[in-house]
This record gives structure tokens, C-alpha cells and sequence, in this order.
């Protein structure tokens, strides 16, 4: 791979102080996470896997700038997001944008589709009505909806149809970046089918770059370029994944591997 | 006769556009010692089904056909007796067993709590047998773990305790909807690794819920597919995963990511998506989706026939095996 890494984090580490156990005592403290460090260049995709309290929700807050590192950098092009004053970082976040796991929770029931999609141009843009109604129209399209779509009310959607829309809130900006915390954990397998095909196209179309969190790692080896294992805050293993997970070389990933439901005897294609 | 049986159930429920059939033609049966999966997506009636053997359907909902526990007609059961049984002789694990525990009791009241009521033990009774149901769920220190709350466990331990209560009473059947969706793989794996060796050891019947086709594959005997509120193909898991006859199971299977697939491989997806309830077609639930449909399809609810051997049904008029699969071309 030639050239600067769209993305680069530098021995990220974040420590998170918990209730005080005692009067007296200092509070104490838990490392979500550990000396990352990782680059990822324009249009590929990295899946980080890992269990709950892995650390893997704290690497994707901090890639977004939502916390501050204990430790480390991240660089985005180049430039490091905690050292931007406010401004500069509200600029900066065009350039990257979140999708979360929970369509029906990361939507708000009170807003249109349309209030919705254009309200990160609004804000990071300022554009005009007639602006972001035709950028609305035009990302809808990409996700495969309609521009008639655009004065309904989410819960006129299926999850699918929902998770599309939080991903087209997610490219109305024209991100580099986008960071997928568990983007179809919560989909069923006929519609996870169609987000995760949706996926793929986008980047395909627009050069995308994906930080992916997954707990599954079908969807991690299918989407991504590079995968990295985390565990308790580490990075213990990382490589392509048709690699990773044929020869997997660390104990905590061969763990996960033989935990895969189905894994002992696998289901033809 | 068989533990349970479920015969030609409908569930109709009260929806804003008049009442819709949540559950069409649902029959199965389960006996002791036996395992079921009921797979399928959201809304397809699977929790229904699980519902409606608990007697736990909402509001308004009406029951037609019958389920036969153990000699007894439940779907006319007077709630008294529904109380009688739920708990006692039907166990139940839920999916999130942070909402299924009250957060204001400790562990081992909730546990101990069956044990009053259907078995009448006094408290020292009920608490040591829930010590010792802990220790059967494997709880690391359950002694210490029976006066902790449950915001003190991790969901596996939680999950633990949520079998231990429905295990208290020796139930003879063991309903499990979606019990580990809420859990890590490797805690996934325990907690079904302890659900199987319980049901062998006490010869309970298990119904396991679960839209997890890898967690069917390894956990139960047969199968029950559902879509639109109806059992599509059922019998022997083994069969059902190899052969596929119906175009759904061979829809769903398609459209899994598994490891092993190319970078950028596109899956094959079902086209469509699933029916509101009050919109379900008088034919066959999945022929707006089916490739295969006909005009006959539409006219009427198929029958369900045998596919192959006589212990695999299938309702389809056009079952057996799909073209190959068109879709699935790396990009």
C-alpha cells in the first residue's frame, strides 16, 4: 500500500476511572484499551473482533474523537484530531461519521427521514433547504430509497430499511471514513444480507474506508482487508483474514473460532 | 402420547387493521428426552409459538386448535391452573436476562421463589435447594452468589441464574427463546453446552427459539422453519439443513455470511421483505418473495407434504432443490 494512511492510531491507550470504592482510597481504575496502534488507507476496510469489554466500542469512540486517549494519537490524514481546536475538530468530523448498531435506537421517532439525513449537512455545512433536500434525495438513492421516502417517520421502515437510513445520515456528509459499530448485529440474516451487499457497493461506488466492529466473524471475513483481535483491551493477533482465521496463531482466536455455532460441522454453502 | 402436541394452532390477534392470523396450521410434537428448534426471522411466529405454550399471548389475542400437555388441553386452560404449571412443569428462558430477573430481589429469593409456591418448601428448604441449583448451573462461589443482586453478575452468570429458576421445579418441558442472542460466543457456547446436558440428564423436553442457524445445526434433533406465522419445513435437523426443500430455508441459508467466503463475495439476498401481519396473503405466506410462485400458490394455503422421507414435511407446491445459486459471484 503506498502512500499516507487515511487513518493512523499511534499506541492508543484509554483509562476509565470507576466509583471509589472507599472513602479514602484513590478511585481505581480499568484500561479499556491498550497501546492500539493500527493505519488504515482510503478505501479499505478493517474489522476489529473481540468480545464485550474487549475495547472495542472504546477504539471506535476514540477513531471518532467522542474521547479523549489516555494515551496515544489518531490521526486522521495526518493530523492529529486531539490536538484541533474546536472548530477546526466540528471540520474535521464531516469527514468521518458513525453507524450504530441499533436502528430503531440511533434514529429519533420524532424526525422525517429527511430532517434526519440532512441535518449533519445543516449543521457541518450549513447548507441551504434546497441543498439538503437534493443531497437527501440524491444518498437516499445510493442506499437503495426513494426520494418519496424522504417525509415519512422511521417507524414506517423495516430494520433493514432503517439501518439504510442511518447509513445514508452516514454518507450524506461525503465522509473518508466510516466507523461501524456492529452495523447488522441487530438485522435479521435476509436483511444483515442486504446492509452488509449495500456496504460492499458503497465502496466500491465512492472509495469508502470502513473501521468495521463485529462481533461475527463471517461478517468481518467477508467485508474486511485486515483484521485485528482484541482482548481485554489488547491487540493480540492481526492479519488478513483468510489467514487469521484459517491459522489462527493466538489461543484467545482460535477461541472465538471454535465457539462459532455451526463450526464443528460445518454447513454447506 | 407424546409430552406435547400442538395441533393445527391459530392465533389471531387485534391489530389497528382488524385482527390478523399471527399463527396459521402450527403442529408439531416434543416428547421427553427430545429436542425442537423453531428458526426463522422477526415476526415469523416463532415467539408466538413459544408464547402461546407458556399461555403468555397478549391481550385480546384468540387461540384456536389445540395444545395437549401431557393429557391436558391448555388452550382452554382457566388462568388458575396456567399458574399451576408455568414455572412448575414448564420451565422458561428468556433472551435478555437482565429484564427476565428483578433487579429488586437477590438471586437466591428469585430462585427460592418457585420453590415456595409449587412446591411448598419452607425458607431454609427453598434456600438450600437453591444453593443447590446454582451449583447445578455451575455458578462459580454460588454460596456467596446467593444473596447478590443481579446488577452485581456478568449476562452469562445472569443467564445462569435464569435456568436455574426455570430448572427449580423439574419441569418436563423446557421452553428456551432465544436463550445466548444476548451473549458473547464463548459464553454462547457455555450456556448452551449446560442447557444440552441438562435436558439429557433430567429427560426434559427442550424447545429452543432462535433465528441462529449454526445454533440449531448443533443443538437440537429437528426443526420447525417458520415464516408469515407458519411451520414452512420441519423434521430431523440433519435433513432439513442438507436437503433444503422449501425456497425459504433455501433463502435463509443462502443469505448467511460464513467464514470462508471472498473478500467482496455479494450474498444472495431474499428479494422483498417480510408481510405485516394484517397484510399475510390467503396463499402461501412466501410467494410475494418466491421465485418459484404460480398463480396456484396465491389461491390457498399449501399443504404440508413429505419431502423426501416421511419425517420431513414441507409446505411448498414446488419444493426441492433451488438452481444454483445465481447470486453468490465475487464482485
Amino acid at each position: 500500500m503506498s502512500g499516507a494512511p487515511l487513518l493512523a492510531a499511534e499506541g492508543l491507550g484509554k483509562r476509565y476511572r470507576l466509583p471509589r470504592e472507599h472513602l479514602f482510597a484513590a478511585a481505581p481504575e480499568v484500561q479499556a484499551l491498550e497501546d492500539a496502534s493500527f493505519t488504515l488507507h482510503a478505501g479499505r476496510s478493517l474489522g476489529i473482533v473481540g468480545e464485550s469489554g474487549s475495547g472495542k466500542s472504546t477504539l471506535a469512540r476514540l477513531v471518532m474523537a467522542l474521547e479523549r486517549p489516555s494515551a496515544g494519537r489518531v490521526l486522521l490524514e495526518g493530523r492529529d484530531l486531539n490536538a484541533l481546536d474546536a472548530a477546526a475538530l466540528r471540520a474535521e468530523r464531516a469527514r468521518m461519521q458513525m453507524v450504530f448498531q441499533d436502528p430503531y435506537g440511533s434514529l429519533d421517532p420524532r424526525r422525517t427521514v429527511l430532517q434526519t439525513v440532512a441535518e449533519p449537512l445543516a449543521v457541518l455545512h450549513g447548507a441551504g433547504r434546497a441543498e439538503q433536500r437534493e443531497r437527501a434525495a440524491e444518498v437516499l438513492d445510493a442506499v437503495g430509497l426513494r426520494a418519496t421516502d424522504l417525509p415519512k417517520y422511521p417507524h414506517e421502515f423495516s430494520g433493514g430499511q432503517r439501518q439504510r437510513i442511518a447509513i445514508a445520515r452516514a454518507l450524506v456528509t461525503r465522509p473518508r471514513l466510516i466507523v461501524a459499530d456492529e452495523p447488522v448485529s441487530a438485522l435479521d440474516v435476509s436483511v444483515q444480507a442486504q446492509v452488509l451487499n449495500l456496504m460492499q457497493d458503497l465502496q466500491d461506488r465512492y472509495g469508502v474506508t470502513y473501521l468495521f466492529i463485529s462481533h461475527d466473524l463471517a461478517v468481518v471475513d467477508l467485508v474486511c482487508d485486515e483484521v485485528l483481535v482484541l482482548q481485554a483491551g489488547r491487540i493480540v493477533e492481526r492479519g488478513h483474514p483468510d489467514r487469521l482465521f484459517r491459522a489462527p496463531e493466538h489461543p484467545y482466536t482460535r477461541r472465538l473460532l471454535e465457539a462459532v455455532p455451526g463450526a464443528a460441522r460445518p454447513l454447506a454453502g | 402420547m407424546p409430552l406435547l402436541q400442538v395441533t393445527d394452532l391459530r392465533v389471531t390477534l387485534p391489530t389497528a387493521r382488524g385482527p390478523a392470523a399471527a399463527l396459521r396450521e402450527v403442529g408439531f410434537t416434543l416428547d421427553r428426552g427430545q429436542t425442537l428448534g423453531l428458526i426463522g426471522e422477526s415476526g415469523c411466529g416463532k415467539s408466538m409459538t413459544a408464547l402461546a405454550l407458556m399461555g403468555l399471548l397478549p391481550e385480546g389475542a384468540q387461540v384456536q386448535g389445540s395444545i395437549r400437555f401431557d393429557g391436558t388441553e391448555l388452550t382452554t386452560l382457566p388462568e388458575a391452573d396456567w399458574c399451576r404449571l408455568r414455572g412448575n412443569r414448564i420451565g422458561m428462558v428468556f433472551q435478555e436476562p437482565m429484564t427476565a430477573l428483578n433487579p429488586l430481589h437477590t438471586v437466591g429469593r428469585q430462585i427460592a421463589e418457585p420453590l415456595r409456591l409449587h412446591r411448598g418448601l419452607d425458607a431454609a428448604a427453598a434456600r438450600a435447594e437453591a444453593l443447590r441449583l446454582l451449583e447445578r448451573v455451575q455458578l462459580p462461589q454460588a454460596r456467596a452468589r446467593l444473596d447478590a443482586w443481579p446488577h452485581q453478575l456478568s449476562g452469562g452468570q445472569r443467564q445462569r441464574v435464569v435456568i436455574a429458576i426455570a430448572l427449580a421445579c423439574k419441569p418436563d418441558l423446557l421452553i428456551a427463546d432465544e436463550p445466548t442472542t444476548a451473549l458473547d460466543v464463548t459464553i454462547q457456547r457455555e450456556v448452551l453446552d449446560l442447557i444440552g446436558a441438562l435436558v439429557r440428564e433430567s429427560r426434559m423436553a427442550l424447545l429452543l427459539v432462535s433465528h441462529n442457524l449454526g445454533v440449531m445445526a448443533d443443538r437440537v434433533e429437528r426443526v420447525a422453519v417458520m415464516y408469515g406465522g407458519m411451520v414452512v419445513e420441519s423434521g430431523p435437523t440433519a435433513r432439513v439443513f442438507g436437503e433444503r426443500a422449501h425456497p425459504y430455508t433455501q433463502g435463509l441459508f443462502a443469505a448467511r455470511p460464513r467464514l470462508g467466503l471472498a473478500r467482496g463475495t455479494r450474498l444472495a439476498t431474499i428479494a422483498g421483505r417480510v408481510p405485516e401481519l394484517a397484510d399475510l396473503p390467503a396463499g402461501c405466506p412466501f410467494a410475494p418473495r418466491c421465485a418459484r410462485a404460480g398463480d396456484d400458490c396465491r389461491a390457498a394455503l399449501p399443504a404440508a407434504g413429505t419431502a423426501g422421507a416421511a419425517d420431513h414435511e414441507v409446505r411448498c407446491l414446488r419444493p426441492g432443490a433451488a438452481a444454483p445459486a445465481a447470486a453468490e459471484v465475487p464482485a
